[in-house]
């Protein structure tokens, strides 16, 4: 059943400060967070108000329009405050944690015994549905489609991304329970997408490729761009991997246990390296005390540095998110920047001489080396996106806001991350990602 | 040099909206841009950003182009120094001099008049100055005859700018290249200056040209059916000819770097180079053919090879056609596209007796049909997917 899919296009950006493997555990946070920010697309509605008491896995908001998609705490405590921004939109709802106070009760069972409705059940009541996502536009995925496979990637080639045959040592069973407990969700297979020498082959109810290449192999779309594309019409869902942990552990256990691995990473880390901590962690119980002192500003990445958003020491760890990134800022003027030989500077392009030098880790910055333009240069995009899509017209399409010709360019096949590289390498210095997201949020309001 | 960025900071609160010099914001701003890469970090998207931008990209193409113009300008005084019978008798610096002295100020109006505009157009549109003059306005010199005077360079470069490029909206934006604009702006606008013998000898009144010399190009005698060049001298640049344009050995340098940096398209540059020689090769085939007058038939028989090292066809092909903007943005369409270009140019040179070189049109006409050579690549790639849709339903 195992293919093997070469990918040539795609670039290893190789940074400095790679997670060294070891892994320390950080006790329980004072505080956890959930963000309906870190959905796209998201309403949220609140189900509990301020000094609330809640239990692990209790609800604290809903879709607005899939109440049965709940966002549940993390851990057990009271909720302390919810935090808005502008026009009353909720960004975060905080709980301080209380040991005592333990996970909400659901069913212990094996999932294979279960009944596909049993399942989706349980993963939608104790608050794990919002991991699962589908694929047209990467959102939550909507418990009423029948998908026609779901997908899980096992190894990330982002830069400084995590190691999951590391993270997943020792948990490989629990993973197989998730996994048996996807399978009932759908009516064609489990999908795992792995990389050469993976742990995860060995693996049983699901059908195993093979990437071998740079990144953007390690992605999900990718992955399914190269086995089996997804026409108009079809549904794909796709999953992390650390996410089909808490599957597994919520039908092995009964109880909700949102524990998971976060790889520090980053040239400003003193020593990268793993944590075991929660969904929804306090960003400074990750980073503080951990950081190089440094006589510049440095800028903090909830995830990696092509997709990650930017976070403050106050915040919170991405839903989704296994990895904290933290580079230089970088806003420093350069004094003719463009005319540096660039020993020191890697680049996608052959314009540096950090070209000659493709073993060496860099330190890169936060700077935009440069002004934003209009699309001058062509063939930068489509070496770097492994897919039967031309990037350049999809996001032309986009920008036009013709409809028509986004179908036509592959919309449904990507998401932002499939892009990232693109915003990287782009001379014009072009929001890949922004635009493409405005796409897709046009799909979704036009077409639904 | 801190007090030249503490006065470019100094200064900015001045040249925002509402300041006093509000009206120099884009030239401010393309200085200190220029001089230091700006400190703007990255607010949405990807955290990191690769070092290539524009004035990077824009400067490496104008060191290759350096090369074919110091040739070009040491050409200048060989040619002069020719005419006048005295080239075994001058030291190298001092033919260099001359050629110095000759093009440095075409280069010089050139740059002024074009950046000048372009200061004026981002200033009016209110957006940073684009770095695709820095390219045109090098290129620009080297595609023209030495003699061509300084008044017809500024207007020819005011014309590619504004007609060539800001009214579709700035680099980037714009159908055809915009060097080639001005090129196509004189030949049209001023034949009887820019073809003939003396346009491409820079010579003063007083000097007397030697008996039996002529500055006819060797394309120009070739069209009339002499074929009277040597091959060396093609190669290596020592013959009559646009001022970039003759040394096919300085432009190839040039094209090493575009393609090791791989900010030329290696594809257009080969296809390029490919249509010629097929359609060299054609005309070979054809050469004996009846009703071909005695010219043409000798024209038609020249080494298909010859054609790429004589005029601006390697110029043309290396730095012209390959402009990203102006050329095809498909991969495949890029071979179409260059090989078309290849088979156009040398049938305009060789075919049509109004036009001694055919490159510049055929490149002109190419940039037009670059946009529908992409269009049916495109939809090829549309029509594919959707087949994949339907074999999977």
């Amino acid at each position: 059943m195992s293919e093997v899919v070469k990918l040539r296009k795609g670039l290893n950006i190789k940074l400095k400060g790679s997670a060294e493997k070891a892994l320390d555990k950080l006790p329980v946070p004072a505080t956890v967070a959930l963000k309906p920010t870190d959905f796209p697309g998201l309403t949220p509605k609140l189900s509990v108000k301020v000094d609330a008491e809640v239990k692990a896995g209790d609800a604290l908001f809903y879709d607005k329009y899939h109440p049965e998609i709940l966002f549940t705490a993390p851990l057990g405590g009271k909720v302390v405050s919810i935090n808005r921004g502008e026009r009353r939109k909720i960004l975060e709802v905080v709980i301080a944690t209380d040991e005592k106070i333990g996970s909400a009760e659901f069913k212990k069972a094996d999932p294979t015994t279960l009944s596909a409705e049993e399942v989706k059940e349980q993963i939608l009541k104790s608050g794990i549905w919002p991991f699962i996502k589908k694929r047209p536009y990467g959102i939550i995925a909507n418990p009423e489609e029948k998908p026609k496979a779901i997908y899980i990637s096992t190894f990330d080639t982002a830069p400084l991304a995590p190691d999951y045959n590391f993270v997943l040592d020792g948990q490989l069973d629990t993973f197989q329970t998730g996994v048996n407990a996807l399978a009932q969700l759908t009516e064609g297979k489990v999908n795992l997408g792995v990389s050469k020498d993976s742990a995860f082959t060995s693996l049983k109810n699901v059908v195993v490729n093979t990437f071998e290449g740079p990144h953007p192999a390690g992605n999900v779309g990718i992955q399914i761009a190269n086995t089996s594309p997804i026409n108009k019409g079809e549904v794909v869902w796709t999953i992390s991997v650390q996410d089909v942990l808490f599957i597994g552990r919520l039908f092995e256990t009964g109880n909700v246990d949102f524990t998971k691995t976060v790889a520090l990473t980053g040239s400003e880390v003193q020593t990268p390296k793993y944590y075991q901590t929660t969904v929804g962690a306090p960003i400074a119980t990750l980073v503080e005390g951990k950081l190089v002192d440094a006589d510049h500003n440095q800028r903090i990445i909830s995830g990696n540095v092509l997709t990650g958003t930017k976070v403050s020491a106050k915040s919170y760890l991405g839903f989704y998110d296994s990895q904290i990134s933290v580079i230089p800022e970088g806003d420093e003027y350069e004094f003719l920047g463009w005319a540096d030989p660039g020993f020191n500077k890697f680049s996608a392009t052959k314009a540096y001489f950090g070209k000659l030098f493709p073993k060496k880790e860099y330190t890169m910055n936060a700077n935009i080396h440069g002004g934003e333009r209009a699309f001058v240069l062509s063939n930068q995009y489509e070496k770097l996106v492994p897919m039967d899509i031309l990037p350049v017209y999809l996001l032309k399409a986009i920008l036009v806001n013709d409809i028509d010709k986004m179908e036509n360019f592959g919309i449904y096949e990507v998401i932002e991350e499939d892009f990232a590289l693109c915003e990287y390498a782009c001379t014009s210095k072009i929001e890949v990602q922004k635009i493409l997201r405005e796409g897709i949020n046009t799909m979704i309001k036009e077409l639904g | 040099m801190k007090f030249i960025k503490n006065f470019f900071e100094r200064t900015e609160p001045l040249v925002q909206k509402g300041g006093k010099y509000h009206w120099l914001q884009s030239v401010h701003d393309g200085f200190f841009t220029f001089l230091y890469t700006p400190k703007t970090t990255s607010k949405t998207g990807t955290h990191i950003h690769d070092y290539i931008d524009l004035k990077r990209t824009m400067s490496i193409v104008v060191l290759s182009v350096v090369p074919a113009l110091l040739f070009g300008m040491y050409n200048v005084g060989v040619q002069h120094f020719k005419a006048i019978g005295e080239l075994a008798s001058t030291g190298f610096f001092e033919i260099f001099l001359f050629g110095l002295i000759k093009v440095l100020p075409i280069v010089i109006v050139s740059y002024a008049v074009g950046l000048g505009i372009e200061f004026v157009f981002a200033q009016l549109r209110g957006h940073e100055i684009q770095e695709g003059f820095l390219v045109s306005g090098m290129l620009i010199p080297l595609i023209m005859p030495v003699g061509t005077p300084l008044w017809m360079i500024a207007v020819a470069t005011a014309f590619a700018v504004v007609l060539g490029k800001e009214v579709f909206g700035g680099t980037g934006m714009n159908i055809w290249n915009p060097a080639l604009v001005a090129r196509a702006f004189l030949f049209f606008a001023y034949p009887a200056q820019m073809s003939g013998e003396s346009v491409w000898i820079a010579l003063k009144d007083t000097d007397k040209v030697i008996d039996g010399f002529s500055g006819a190009t060797p394309m120009a005698n070739a069209a009339a059916g002499h074929l009277n060049y040597s091959v060396a001298d093609a190669f290596f640049g020592f013959i009559p000819g646009s001022i970039g344009e003759t040394s096919t050995l300085a432009i190839l340098i040039g094209a090493v770097l575009l393609i090791i940096t791989g900010i030329g398209s290696w594809k257009i540059m080969v296809s390029t180079i490919a249509g010629g020689a097929v359609m060299g090769l054609i005309l070979n085939a054809f050469s004996g053919s009846a009703g071909l007058s005695p010219e043409v038939a000798t024209y038609f028989s020249m080494p298909f090879w010859h054609h790429l090292i004589l005029g601006g066809f390697m110029f043309g092909a290396i730095f012209m056609a390959t402009d990203p903007v102006s050329a095809s943005q498909t991969e495949k369409g890029k071979w179409i596209y260059g090989f078309l270009i290849g088979i156009l140019a040398i049938i305009f040179r060789v075919v049509n007796p109004a036009f001694p070189e055919g490159m510049m049109l055929a490149i002109l006409l190419m940039n037009t049909f670059a946009p529908l050579i992409d269009h049916y690549v495109v939809a090829g790639h549309v029509k594919r997917r959707t087949k994949r849709a339907k074999v999977s339903a």
